[in-house]
């Protein structure tokens, strides 16, 4: 279910790292959570994140979600596909539904994230 | 029903409630009055009100006839005691209304989206402002010294806690527009809104496409503020506002001392997840029938919480409903020739008095009283059972010697000559 | 079986825009009695519209008939019970309608000479009087046009007088059990939200708060009964508390309708707070709209109200605009005047004494309902109810059932809905709030639809989930309504 080269965070966000730049999204258990996407917001290029500070939302019908991000650095790019179709995240959280590409500032800061298995406990466990 | 609920009187309900923060005495409110009593009071406070008289007072609340049909439909009790929608499979009726409603005002006004309502135009204004302030992450607002004095007051208490700076820009003396060079010097480079009110306070018809082109070069966007929504049957719409923000009383909605009113925000499509207060959407139910639904809810209070595009929770439906009954009666002729005859009548008695400003106006001017105050001009009116225009001192200091002047289709030929009467002698005496 | 209702054709209706048609009328104005006037030379060509394109043009007969159909396809005060938490949704009563249109009331313009408004500014005076007297505080203001505006004046109030005092601190607690508008209203005010948590008995406690109560906190805003329905029976002490540190103590008088006669927030402590014209004082929803949010104040809080003030010398009123602490104006000219004279008429029809009976009845209803539900509902708060009871749909759930599925199905026994999840401290609540005006029997018929549906959600629980059945629209897809809002009709 969960991909074993991600990392998570208790907020249910993943990354994923090629080199210097990290690819975040949210968790199937966030989408489910959250019900019918109807909405994401996203930053713009440029827009620096820090760790544990919000990036944006998620929005269904009845609730707004804010995003954490999960690592510090620059957003390089939002997903456009997100923009039209924010369905989309319902149906494929962890591959074609991610939300941003940043260039990692910090990317020691993966290592204090959670393991793929030990998400699926946590999230098993909500 | 107090044997099932287990107790012997409703007050023992009230007894888990500390002494300390019971009353313990009646209310100090006389007993009960009956229907006949409470009508008769109310009609002796309005016998206190030279009712009847007519009138040529506007400045932001106006004299306009209102159809019969308007208080026939709104008083039906599926509207009038209806709720708010939430539940859209038994709130089709005023979901529908409104979905109109934002339709209108959209062909109006020349805007891409409307909301459901705000409370009046004096706190449209500030929404506006604050929603420019969310789209271009700026603080500062240039505001037009002739949009509505009250209106102004309402926006400097709204932002005075929102740490944003507020710049005042003039009218040119002779035109009674604009003054565009105090414009440019109101212009920052955090200006995020430059706020005007076409007709103006004085009557006078901005420049907008000008106005437009100023806030735009400089990053901000520009908000155009009507009082007088008839103007809008003639009037070439705000195209190039960012956002609309108005007053509707002047359709169907008693002036009743002030309110209530209802005030309507509108906008260009791009910014619609910014638009404050409530949105009605079309969809379609679980049997592929068209319907509607309160949409966009996640701007507002009750999920944002804190977050939220405003702490709005009303719409002002009934009210809007008024509105929106007016503008079908009326229709696409009717509010031209409404607003044709609005003008005629004003530029009939504009041509017999002194005029304060050469700008072009639709149905309200500024006239100069020479020889006696305008509190004079207005006492030599009422004798004759009229109430005169508006004295601009209050306001305007600049303006001392001045009164503001409306006339609608509800005034008669044989009232305006009294006032012209009156400025002729006067003009008489000033000699 | 449902007793309440029974399927009936309703009119089906179009948009205006569809029925519309060149040339029809809905209108006739008198013949000009000035000359006309070319519109271009007056105003400028550039300045004239051409048109109002596809604005819609109808007959009186379609426009009545327009409006008429589509009123019927709304639930109404006027058809039955709306068991709304904490929106009191009384009776409207017929007779403020006729008195808001007492034709010198309702023409009564706000800049008219104050010798010609002395009739108006009595109505307003007398409901100023009438409020301070129910609230037991020394000041009201009329001009917030509705509940939240209400909000955002008082705690603008606050931040003034803390301001005079050195330091307007930065913020404001709130219960976590509060109405949605309270913290946006505090985030538009410049202050921080702090959660007050409540207890296990769903209200809050003096010895949890005190640690967040800070020289930092500006104020409390609480709901009293609170959002549970439920009497916050540390009040005083939770005022005490606050005080003691400068802080204030703000409340939402949205349940007023639990106390009216019986306990008065001026007397356990509150500083200031604002009343729901539109629910305990029984002015009409109207679908949504207008209302007032009447303010009212304890005497250090005065000098700041919005201006200007009504003033009554030697039986002369004025308004007042000399007013240099005050914070400003919240709304263009004096208040929502329409609603005001609403309130005082039903102020004036029920009097001291009825207003008090009229509180022990909404209360009596409310724990009518309670005892007759609990069986069959989750009762998550023991406490004792006031003029509502929350349950939560736990039970329920275990079938697959949730409270908005209930309250769905609801509407199909010929009910409005309840307050659906809200509070949310309470998982999947339903908030119930009956008011005076039901009768027995109204309650009886609404008691016995929750009843057959808690049933109905054990034995057949696919019929609760999607209802409603007998609507004329059935559930409508809010998804795809968020996803691509179509918020205005255009040509095809």
């Amino acid at each position: 279910m969960y991909p074993q080269q991600y990392r998570y965070t208790k907020e249910h966000e993943w990354v994923s790292r090629e080199g210097d730049v990290g690819t975040i999204g949210i968790t199937f258990h966030a989408q489910k959570e959250l019900g019918d996407i109807v909405y994401v917001d996203l930053p713009r290029p440029g827009t620096i994140v820090e760790k544990g500070k919000s990036l944006g939302s998620v929005e269904s019908v009845k609730a707004v979600s804010d995003i954490y991000a999960p690592v510090s650095g620059e957003v390089t790019e939002a997903n456009p596909l997100l923009a039209n179709t924010p369905e989309k995240l319902n149906e494929d959280p962890h591959g074609a539904a991610w939300l941003v590409k940043i260039r990692l500032s910090s990317p020691d800061e993966l290592k204090d994230l959670l393991s793929a298995e030990d998400y699926q406990k946590y999230a098993g466990a909500e | 029903m107090l044997d099932a609920i287990g107790v012997s009187s409703p007050e023992e309900l009230f007894a888990h409630l500390p002494p300390e923060t019971r009353l313990n005495r009646l209310l100090n409110i006389e007993r009960g009055k009956s229907e006949y009593e409470i009508v008769e009071y109310f009609r002796a406070r309005g016998a206190e009100t030279a009712n009847g008289y007519p009138s040529f007072l506007g400045a932001g609340v106006y004299n306009h006839y209102r159809p019969v049909l308007v208080d026939a439909v709104v008083s039906r009790g599926e509207f009038l005691t209806s709720y708010t929608p939430y539940q859209a499979e038994i709130s089709q009726g005023i979901l529908t209304t409104i979905f109109e409603f934002q339709t209108m005002i959209c062909q109006l006004t020349g805007m891409e989206v409307a909301n459901a309502s705000m409370y009046d135009g004096s706190t449209a204004v500030p929404e506006a402002a604050m929603m420019a302030m969310r789209v271009t992450g700026r603080d500062h607002v240039a505001v037009s010294r002739a949009v509505h004095p009250e209106y102004r007051e309402v926006l400097a208490t709204y932002l005075q806690h929102q740490d944003t700076r507020i710049a005042e820009f003039q009218y040119d003396r002779e035109t009674g527009r604009i003054d565009f060079a105090s414009l440019e010097r109101a212009l920052q480079q955090n200006t995020a809104a430059v706020i005007l009110q076409s007709p103006n306070f004085f009557g006078v018809v901005e420049d907008v496409k000008q106005a437009a082109q100023m806030a735009h070069a400089a990053g901000a966007l520009l908000i155009v503020v009507f009082t007088e929504a008839v103007s809008l049957g003639l009037l070439d719409p705000p195209r190039e506002a960012d956002i609309v923000a108005g007053e509707l009383q002047s359709f169907a909605i008693s002036p009743s001392y002030g309110g209530p009113f209802a005030g309507v925000i509108a906008t260009k499509e791009k910014y619609m997840r910014q638009i404050p207060g409530r949105l009605v959407g079309e969809t379609k139910d679980a049997r592929g029938n068209r319907a509607y639904c309160l949409t966009l809810a996640t701007r507002e209070q009750h999920i944002r919480r804190e977050k939220a595009t405003s702490n709005i929770c009303t719409n002002q439906a009934l009210v809007a409903l008024m509105a929106t009954v007016f503008m079908t009666v009326y229709g696409r002729q009717g509010l031209r020739e409404l607003a044709e005859q609005n003008l005629a009548k004003a530029h009939y008695l504009a041509g017999q008095v002194p005029l304060r400003f050469r700008g072009p106006f639709f149905n309200e001017f500024v006239a100069r009283t020479n020889g006696r105050s305008p509190d004079q001009v207005n006492e030599l009116l009422l004798e004759k059972k009229i109430i005169g225009g508006l004295p601009l001192d209050r306001f305007y200091p600049e303006l001392a010697g001045s009164m503001l002047f409306c006339v609608t289709e509800m005034n008669r030929r044989e009232h305006m000559d009294a006032v012209a009467g009156v400025f002729a002698a006067e003009e008489a005496l000033a000699r | 079986m449902i007793r309440k209702v029974r399927e009936h054709p309703s009119q089906n209706e179009q948009l205006l825009f569809e029925i519309s048609s060149p040339g029809k009328r809905g209108y006739q104005l008198p013949e000009l009695d000035v000359p006309l006037v070319d519109p271009r030379a007056a105003l400028g060509p550039e300045n004239v519209r051409r048109d109002i394109e596809d604005f819609p043009e109808v007959s009186e007969v379609e426009a009545i008939r327009h409006f008429t159909r589509l009123s019927t396809w709304n639930y109404a005060i006027d058809l039955g019970l709306y068991p709304l938490g904490s929106c009191t949704m009384k009776y409207n009563p017929r007779v403020n309608e006729a008195v808001a249109r007492t034709e010198g009331l309702a023409w009564a313009h706000p800049y008219q000479a104050e010798s010609l408004s002395q009739g108006v500014m009595e109505i307003v005076a007398r409901l100023e009087a009438a409020l301070a007297e129910i609230t037991g505080m020394d000041a009201v203001t009329l001009q917030p046009a509705a509940g939240a505006h209400g909000e955002l004046t008082g705690i603008l109030l606050i931040r003034a007088l803390l301001e005079s005092r050195g330091n307007p601190r930065r913020k404001v607690l709130i219960p976590d059990s509060a109405h949605g508008t309270n913290p946006a209203t505090a985030a538009i005010a410049g202050y921080e939200v702090v959660h007050a948590p409540s207890n296990e008995r769903g209200i809050l406690d003096p010895a949890a708060l005190a640690p967040l109560v800070d020289g930092d906190v500006a104020a409390i805003m609480i709901t009293n009964p609170n959002t549970l329905g439920v009497f916050e029976e540390h009040i005083i002490g939770i005022a005490g508390l606050l005080h003691s540190r400068g802080a204030l103590v703000y409340m939402d008088g949205a349940n007023m309708n639990a106390l009216v006669g019986m306990a008065r927030p001026g007397d356990f402590g509150v500083d200031v707070m604002h009343l729901n014209l539109h629910k305990t004082f029984s002015t009409p929803h109207g679908g949504g709209g207008p209302g007032c949010g009447a303010v009212a104040v304890k005497e250090h809080l005065e000098p700041f109200l919005p201006t200007p003030r009504l003033e009554g010398a030697g039986g002369r009123w004025s308004w007042n605009y000399h007013r240099p602490r005050s914070i400003g104006r919240v709304r263009a000219f004096y208040g929502n005047f329409g609603v005001i004279v609403r309130a005082l008429a039903y102020i004036m029809a029920h009097g001291g004494p009825g207003l008090r009976a009229a509180t022990l009845d909404a209360v009596a209803n409310a724990n009518y309902l309670r005892k007759r539900l609990e069986a069959h509902y989750e009762l998550p708060y023991g406490a004792p109810s006031m003029h509502e009871c929350v349950f939560s749909d736990e039970r329920q759930t275990r079938h697959g059932v949730r409270t908005g599925d209930i309250a769905k199905r609801l509407i199909d026994y010929g009910f409005h809905p309840y307050t659906v999840s809200f509070p949310l401290i309470v998982h999947g609540a339903l908030m119930i709030e009956p008011t005076e005006t039901e009768s027995k029997q109204e309650l009886d018929l609404f008691a016995e639809a929750l009843i057959a549906i808690a049933e109905e959600a054990e034995k057949d629980a696919d019929l609760v989930r999607s209802a409603p059945h007998s609507t004329r629209t059935s559930r409508v897809d809010e998804v795809a309504a968020a996803r691509k809002p179509v918020v205005r009709w255009r040509p095809a």
